[in-house]
Order: structure tokens, then sequence, then C-alpha cells
């Protein structure tokens, strides 16, 4: 499981340093839509991380959380913003819970507590 | 190998997330920047370079005028010289000085009671006008406000807390109008009952006349270009 990490770890550092010198440039009015595609994309990575640490990962189950989640997150916000609903504010508060669940269950997991109620 | 794989998608999957986190910073950091620092760096710049600019080409202009008086030495027409400064004089494009009058105005002294507007007591580009166009009623064949000059196409207007003319030219008050032309008729004119400055003086705006034997109306130093006008030659004529 630690190797995984790690490998994802590289992939994070690399990915930063292509985004941190990419010569393209998104909209400002986008940054909503990826703000919240990266909520849930992290929500999906700490969901995946739980889930290993309970021994019940599935692969495929976390590649299609990540990406699944991250796009119908933004895709909702827009169509939200169309319509003139807050869609925003309903995401940021469900994937905030469960990212801070997920939080408090792998620091659990971390002291070696696995069985208490979160 | 399923275990290979899996380890690509992971790199992939932090890969894609470094990108999204770091291009959302960038954004953010754009927005931040946009909103405070950034703009006022970038207008106090423009309007640096604008200023630059400005007095390059005033200088460049003054140049050129010293040059084409240069050339008008040269001239040996008697005649063609004349009638050059007579155009010139005409354009308001050479100093002059004669027998004239000084026109100072202020605002007014007494502060403005409470619920009064204070704009009832200082000067406005409208008074400016108005004095400006009794002196050229009354015959006034030069006309400065605070040393510039007065031409065929200059503007007298309100730009807040100043009064702008000639484009460009900001003046503040007191301001000195100095005209060239009979003194007793622009005074006569000037203090008619009821007339501009009886106007004003109700105003508590101060205004004081001063004959001057040798009053001195500086050169006009503003564009003199014409971008859309062109000259109409009649059929015959020169």
């Amino acid at each position: 499981m630690w190797v995984s990490i790690w490998l994802a770890v590289i992939g994070l550092v690399v990915g930063i340093g292509i985004g941190l010198n990419l010569p393209v440039f998104l909209p400002a009015a986008y940054a909503k839509y990826l703000g919240i595609a990266i909520l849930a994309a992290l929500d999906s990575v700490f969901g995946g991380i739980r889930a290993a640490m309970e021994e019940n990962f599935d692969n495929l189950v976390f590649l299609s959380g990540f990406i699944g989640n991250a796009l119908m997150a933004a895709l909702l916000v827009f169509i939200g913003d169309r319509l003139g609903v807050d869609i925003y504010i309903a995401a940021v508060v469900a994937f905030g819970v469960r990212l801070f669940h997920n939080l408090g269950v792998i620091r659990r997991h971390l002291v070696g507590r696995k069985n208490e109620a979160v | 190998m399923a275990k290979f794989r899996f380890h690509w998608a992971l790199i992939l999957i932090g890969l894609v997330l470094g990108l999204m986190l770091s291009t959302q910073f960038r954004v953010q950091q754009e927005k931040v920047q946009a909103a405070t620092v950034k703009r006022v760096e970038q207008l106090a710049l423009n309007v640096e370079t604008a200023r630059q600019e400005r007095d390059a080409l005033r200088a460049r202009v003054q140049e050129l005028r010293d040059e084409l008086d240069q050339a008008a030495e040269e001239v040996q027409l008697g005649e063609l010289r004349s009638q050059l400064d007579h155009v010139r004089m005409q354009a308001g494009l050479l100093s002059v000085t004669g027998p004239g009058i000084e026109v100072v105005l202020s605002d007014s002294p007494t502060p403005a009671q409470p619920g009064q507007s204070p704009n009832l007591f200082v000067l406005h580009d409208e008074d400016l006008l108005k004095v400006v166009n009794e002196l050229r009623a009354s015959g006034a064949e030069a006309i400065a406000i605070n040393s510039e000059r007065l031409v065929a196409t200059s503007e007298i207007r309100c730009i807040g807390p100043a009064v702008v003319i000639n484009r460009d030219r900001r003046l503040a008050p007191p301001y000195t109008i100095t005209a060239i032309g009979d003194p007793d008729t622009m005074i006569a004119a000037l203090e008619m009952r009821d007339g501009v400055l009886a106007t004003l003086k109700v105003w508590g705006i101060q205004a004081t006349i001063r004959r001057v034997p040798e009053a001195v109306v500086p050169a006009y130093t503003g564009k003199t270009t014409f971008n859309y006008a062109v000259p109409v030659f009649e059929e015959g004529g020169s």
C-alpha cells in the first residue's frame, strides 16, 4: 500500500510541476468548476486511502470515482449556474463532510484504534 | 500485470490531481493580484508613459516651431513675411503685447452656511466663459487665462476641482485673465450694471480689474494640426 501511495505522490509532484509551468492559462470564469472538481477528486483520493486501510480497495471503483466524481461535480455546478441554483454550495458541503469523515477514519487507522466510532 | 497497470493508474491520478491543483492555484493568485496591486501598478505605469510621451511631443512641437520661425526669418519677400506674421498672430501663435487689462477672479471668501451648497461660492468654468465672452465682445484682441492663450479652438470646461482649457492645461484659482484691447471699453463692458461681474459679486466672487499699459499675452503652445478639416479653394481664387 505504501508503495502505491508513494507512486501517487510522485505523480502529484510531477503534475504540480507541469501545471505551474504550463503556458496555457485557465480563464478565471472556470476556476469555480475546477475548484469543485478538485474537491471531488480529493474526496475520492481520501476515500481510496481509507478503503486501502480497510483492505477493501477496488481499483475500478477508485478510478471511476476519481474521474466520475470530479466531472459530475463540475458539470452539476455548471448546470446549477445556468439554472440559478447554488448546487455549488451543496457540492462543497457534501464533499467536505465526506472528506473530513474519511480523514477521521484514516487518522484512527494510523493511530491504530480502528474499531472506535468516528 | 494487473498490479503493474494499477500502479500506472495511481501515477496518472496523482498527475491529474497535481495539474488541477496547480492550475487552480495559479488562477487564484492571478485573481488576487489582478484585483489589487497589479491594476494600480499598470495604471500608474500607463500614466507615466503617457506623460513622458506628452513631454517629448511638446518638446518636439517647440523645436519645430522654432525651426519654422527661423525659416520665416529667412524669407526675404517682405509682403509674404508680413502676411505670415499676420496670420500667425490671428491664430494666436505669436506672443503679443499691448495695452490691456488684467482681471483677477477668485473664489468667495465667505464660507457657505450649513445647508448651502458650497458650489455657489466657487468659480466655475461657466463664469470664466462669461467673462471671456464679454471681453471678446468688447474688442479684446488676445486673451490668456493664467498665461495660457485662448485661441479659436480653445474650450473652457470643468473637470471637477479644476478648470481645463486648451485640452490639457489645468487651471486653478485665482484666475488671472489678461486681455489686450481698449482698456476703457473692456472695463466698461465688464462693470456694466447687471453685467457679468455684478452677477458674480452676488455670490461674493472677488474680481479685481487692473489696467496694464503693456500687457503680455503668450503664444499658444498646444496642437495646431487639423485631422478632419481641409481648406476649400474657390474656383479661380487663390
